[in-house]
């Protein structure tokens, strides 16, 4: 089948949460089927070495003199326009804030269901796809039916690893002017400040949890040391943000950040099913905690039994000694 | 400044989800409910935006009956007015969801004045569907944005911040609008006493919208597997940094 899928860029080129998404969508289109890939930007600068390598067969790009920045509705009526020109059965975006918000909308216009964070999606003899969801931030999974023609979708940015196609494909670039109402340009984003110098939560390679058994926001100052040496940053259980210790912005949770570590090091986190859904993509975890029996020693790879207001100056002494 | 706040009421599960032995619901037996977290940020902003321009909240949700409580805790917050959608024990999706909620900002603008803004949360806590608001909003034909963590309303017009990878970005609509929050836009206040007292007695308005299937059909809810797992302990106490430092190494973390 032909799917078509809505690729998001950083300044490195595809995202990370997109490639996963190319990656989820290619078994979909099956081989002979084609990938499309839509992306908003300048035709001379399509990244389609990389696409190419995730099996793109087609890309449609929308420059900025059509469409400059980023406009919700105005993106989903673009998916409308190439999903009827492409008669693509399934549209999918990466379930990240845009994603899901572009495919939403999509849903609204066309009066299309949707179903959001998807880990799988198999198409069925009668034309609906059987796919699982993700409910509760992922702690739970939903077996359904999607109906819908096109099928909109978004996919969990953990459902998959980003895995290149066995042989590459080479896309054929397609300038595409939508068909826009001015309606579709009411809601658009400013320009986005530039991201700060320093290294987001999300993007981290290394994350130091706090939770209650910091204490109190005073307690913060060694794990901010720690996570500096290490070249991450600090992320904290919700316990933290509601007792006002530290800014939601570190929250690390259902309702926070989700990370993607090499180490997420939890310090006096008990685990809560809502805090681990956050780190669920960490590589490694390792837990520091007082109580043997805290759940997150269920969940983490390694422990150390203590408390962390031992344990982390110790460590910070020994990690400065080596340098 | 007319606000409606539309809140769900979810189970408040544990230490971990159990599921009911025909696989189609979470189990709540032994569960408190509450309102989902963004929601409950939503109720606070509503009250924060009438409290410096005066005008009334109006606490919305979809549910059974029971769902009153956290009406009830909506208005101790300081919400003015309370509304019942009775969802008669089904689970509903996010199309008849949205059409209940396009259905009463019609109804409480017939004699006016209307909402001005709609607030919901950016995604339920238990469904996660992420579209509700956006199907809300192309229902009346207004603007949406959504995940926001910054709201300004000056002049009938919103003006509204969200992170986006690693900064930020910001949107700027007339009003009526439709506006997704996420936790983290405030703090929410604990409720008073004789907030309590007054939403206590408070009156809740109640409809019976329609129930209607839609295309994305639920067969069965799942635990997803995991694999009983202990963690390797390094050691106890300050004595264990040697082994932990090694680890790390071995990680390849330290610089």
């Amino acid at each position: 089948m032909t799917v078509l899928c809505l690729v998001e860029m950083d300044a490195a080129g595809p995202t990370d949460a997109s490639l996963r998404a190319l990656t989820f969508a290619r078994p979909l289109a099956g081989p002979g089927g084609g990938l499309c890939a839509v992306l908003f930007g300048r035709a001379d600068q399509v990244p389609a070495g990389p696409l190419g390598e995730y099996g793109v067969t087609e890309a449609y790009v929308i420059e900025p003199a059509a469409l400059d920045g980023y406009a919700p509705q105005a993106w989903a009526r673009t998916l409308e326009g190439l999903a009827s020109v492409t008669l693509a059965s399934a549209v999918l975006a990466a379930g990240t804030e845009r994603g899901h918000e572009v495919l939403a909308h999509l849903g609204a216009l066309t009066g299309q269901p949707m179903a959001a964070n998807c880990i799988s999606a198999e198409a069925t003899a009668d034309g609906t796809l059987a796919v699982a969801r993700q409910r509760w931030a992922g702690l739970l999974i939903e077996d359904a039916v999607l109906d819908g023609s096109p099928a909109l979708l978004t996919v969990a940015t953990d459902a998959v690893q980003p895995v290149p196609a066995g042989t590459a494909a080479e896309p054929e670039v397609h300038v595409h002017e939508p068909d826009l109402v001015p309606a579709d340009l009411l809601v658009r984003a400013e320009v986005s400040a530039a991201a700060g110098g320093g290294v987001s939560l999300a993007t981290a390679r290394v994350v130091v949890g706090g939770g209650r058994g910091v204490g109190g926001p005073d307690g913060f100052a060694p794990l901010e040391e720690l996570a500096s040496l290490l070249g991450g940053v600090v992320g904290v259980s919700r316990v933290v943000t509601s007792e006002g210790w530290r800014p939601h912005t570190q929250q690390v949770g259902q309702t926070g950040t989700k990370i993607t570590p090499e180490l997420y090091l939890a310090c006096g986190i008990s685990g809560a099913i809502q805090h681990m859904a956050g780190c669920a993509s960490a590589k490694h975890i390792v837990a520091v905690n007082t109580d043997p029996g805290a759940p997150i020693l269920a969940r983490a790879d390694y422990a150390v039994i203590g408390d962390l207001a031992e344990v982390i100056p110790a460590l910070i002494a020994a990690l400065k000694a080596r340098s | 400044m007319e606000i409606g706040v539309c809140v769900k009421r979810v189970p408040q599960v544990g230490g971990r989800i159990v599921v009911t032995p025909d696989g189609q619901d979470v189990d709540t037996r032994m569960s408190g409910f509450a309102v989902s977290p963004h929601e409950e940020c939503a109720v606070e902003e509503a009250v924060r935006i009438t409290e410096r321009l005066g005008g009334s909240v109006s606490v919305l949700t979809l549910g059974p009956p029971e769902a009153a409580e956290q009406l009830r805790d909506a208005l101790a917050l300081g919400a003015h007015r309370a509304v019942l959608l009775e969802s008669g024990g089904q689970e509903w999706g996010p199309m008849a969801t949205a059409a209940a909620i396009v259905a009463e900002a019609r109804r409480h603008a017939e004699p006016g004045p209307g909402y001005d803004l709609l607030l919901l949360g950016n995604e339920a806590a238990d469904t996660g569907d992420y579209q509700v608001g956006e199907r809300v909003a192309h229902g009346l034909g207004w603007p949406c944005v959504t995940g926001i963590k910054h709201l300004d309303i000056t002049d009938n017009r919103a003006r509204a911040s969200r992170e986006y990878q690693g900064s930020q970005e910001t949107f700027e609509v007339p009003l009526p609008a439709v506006i997704s929050v996420k936790e983290g836009i405030n703090l929410p206040r604990y409720p008073s006493l004789p907030g309590r007292l007054r939403a206590k007695r408070a009156v809740i308005e109640q409809h019976q919208p329609q129930w209607q299937p839609e295309g994305l059909r639920k067969l069965g809810l799942r635990v997803p597997e995991t694999q009983p797992h202990q963690a390797t302990v390094l050691g106890t106490g300050a004595d264990a940094v040697p082994a932990l430092v090694q680890l790390l190494d071995e990680l390849g973390v330290l610089r």
